[in-house]
């Protein structure tokens, strides 16, 4: 009788107060979307970091002739030199570090370029230009510095360069994305708040009538109050509902469809990620319309 | 039944108070009349007993309760022992006659069983049977205070609190509504009902509690609604 009663309640105070429930569920929709697109950018990063970083090597190139560099004014590095620096990458308190290390000789790196180059528009290059260089691969990538600082200045070495600073701008761009979405998300979620507590509000006030006579006639509080609970967050999780289904498409037919086929070297998140935040974003919309329904119950239906 | 000691209620502080150190007891099965003009109290007496109002000295004790120690969460427990009826009937006006009686069934979660039995019963003992299906603005004044009446009533509960129940009646139905509240007073029910209507307290004698000021000024049995035109 009360579950009848509680969501006959909740069905015509949805009805009465129609367009002000439906401006709850676009409102948590929206905002809950920037929540997950945040959250799913994250994840997209993490992603990203696991798998790029594992690939990537520190190269130190070796000082060619003529270079303009000023620590390479002493002229090619010489093979002294390059037993010198191998030495500390591979002996030294370095060695922890240090997964591999492998040389690359000029002729090597020739071969790679022109081996690289379709086109043939280097093809005047010849190998007494290229630059030989250590490739290093970490065994934690996170310790790059201590490894630059420890080889820099060491003599014969030109530049040392951290392939992971060619991604470095790709994911601060990525992470000044999620703070966006998530500043946009936050203002909305307080949008979305203050419109559920508006909403439960003008509910409570349009049925003061019935919640009157509920009390009169000894009707428990949480009985005067569920309707409006329930209401609020039934708008609330259709908007997380509305969202779900906005983030599984949109991963679905963006980076499934689309972005997987034509941009295809890099690892996409997927359908399943989508999932795994939907229940956070039920939990968003929940929690938000219980903070409203506690602010805004108390006062217009005490008993 | 019903039992002031000393009870006190002052809204706001260095005020004058609204009831002043009452002291009163009812029987069960009394019909009691409390009168007295606008002012005296008597609206803050109504709420003391239905705990709309703590005391601000004195107890109340209703239904072998104390409601100075009542806790929040049962005064619902204590509202479904007091049935209420006011001047303006507070009908829900969406509702057909059957509906406004079952909703307070409903809404203290009695099976639809019971609802399907009780209900009907009540309409006939009001006398509105055959009008259930009827929205309240088609009803007369009297008709929809029968309809709050059996909404108040239907529940059985041992007190019946009714606060100018004819003041918004004219005569001739007014006396249906007294011989209506006459009849569940016979049934047992403690009945209290505010009112200005001298000529029902006049003819019905009954016990006359009036307030004045917040003080009670007079408790008499069998009693009329002025002393100087005794």
């Amino acid at each position: 009788m009360r579950l009848r009663f509680i969501l006959g309640e909740v069905v015509n105070g949805l009805r009465r107060n129609g367009t002000m429930a439906l401006s709850v569920v676009l409102v948590t929709f929206v905002s809950l979307m920037f929540v997950g697109a945040a959250a799913l950018t994250q994840m997209q990063i993490d992603q990203l970091k696991d798998d790029w970083y594992g690939k990537v090597e520190i190269s130190i190139f070796l000082c060619p002739e003529n270079s303009r560099n000023e620590r390479c004014a002493e002229g090619a590095v010489t093979p002294e030199q390059e037993d010198a620096i191998r030495g500390v990458l591979e002996d030294g308190a370095l060695a922890g570090l240090v997964q591999e290390v492998y040389y690359e000789s000029r002729e090597q790196a020739y071969d790679k370029f022109v081996a690289n180059d379709d086109e043939g528009i280097w093809s005047s290059l010849t190998a007494d230009q290229m630059q030989p260089s250590f490739r290093v691969k970490l065994s934690d990538p996170e310790q790059y510095q201590v490894v630059a600082d420890a080889t820099e200045g060491l003599p014969g070495v030109d530049v040392v360069r951290d392939q992971r600073e060619i991604f470095s701008e790709l994911f601060r761009f990525l992470n000044a994305a999620t703070v966006v979405a998530a500043a946009l998300a936050a203002v909305m979620l307080l949008a979305a708040m203050l419109l559920i507590t508006t909403t439960i509000r003008l509910s409570a006030l349009s049925r003061r009538r019935e919640t009157q006579i509920m009390r009169m006639v000894g009707s428990s509080r949480s009985l005067i109050q569920m309707p409006f609970m329930l209401e609020g967050a039934v708008a609330a999780t259709g908007g997380a509902l509305l969202a779900v289904a906005g983030l599984f498409f949109g991963v679905r037919y963006l980076i499934e469809d689309w972005l997987r086929s034509s941009v295809t070297w890099v690892q996409y998140i997927g359908t399943q990620e989508v999932w795994s935040v939907a229940p956070w974003l039920l939990v968003i919309a929940v929690g938000l319309a219980a903070v409203a329904s506690l602010v805004t119950l108390g006062r217009y239906t005490r008993a | 039944m019903i039992r002031l000691d000393n009870a006190t209620k002052v809204y706001k502080r260095g005020a004058r108070p609204a009831l002043d150190s009452i002291s009163v007891e009812i029987e069960r099965g009394d019909f009691v009349f409390l009168v007295g003009s606008s002012g005296s109290g008597k609206s803050t007496f109504l709420k003391l007993i239905l705990r709309e109002e703590r005391p601000t000295g004195g107890d109340v004790y209703v239904a072998g309760r104390h409601l100075n120690k009542l806790s929040a969460w049962r005064v619902p427990h204590l509202r479904r022992e007091i049935g209420a009826v006011f001047q303006d009937f507070r009908l829900l006006p969406n509702k057909t006659v059957y509906q406004n009686v079952a909703f307070a069934l409903q809404v203290i979660g009695k099976s639809r069983h019971h609802i399907q039995s009780t209900v009907p019963e009540m309409l006939e003992l009001v006398g509105l049977s055959g009008k259930e299906r009827r929205m309240p603005h088609e009803l007369s004044g009297g008709e929809q205070q029968r309809v709050a009446i059996a909404r108040a009533f239907v529940n059985h509960p041992p007190i019946l609190l009714c606060d100018e129940p004819t003041g918004n009646l004219d005569p001739g139905t007014s006396v249906g509504i007294m011989r209506l509240l006459d009849r569940i007073n016979r049934t047992g029910t403690t009945v209290l009902m505010a009112t200005h209507d001298d000529e029902i307290v006049d003819q019905m004698r009954k016990r006359v509690i009036e307030l004045r000021g917040g003080q009670l000024v007079r408790d008499q049995d069998r009693g009329v609604y002025g002393l100087e035109r005794v």
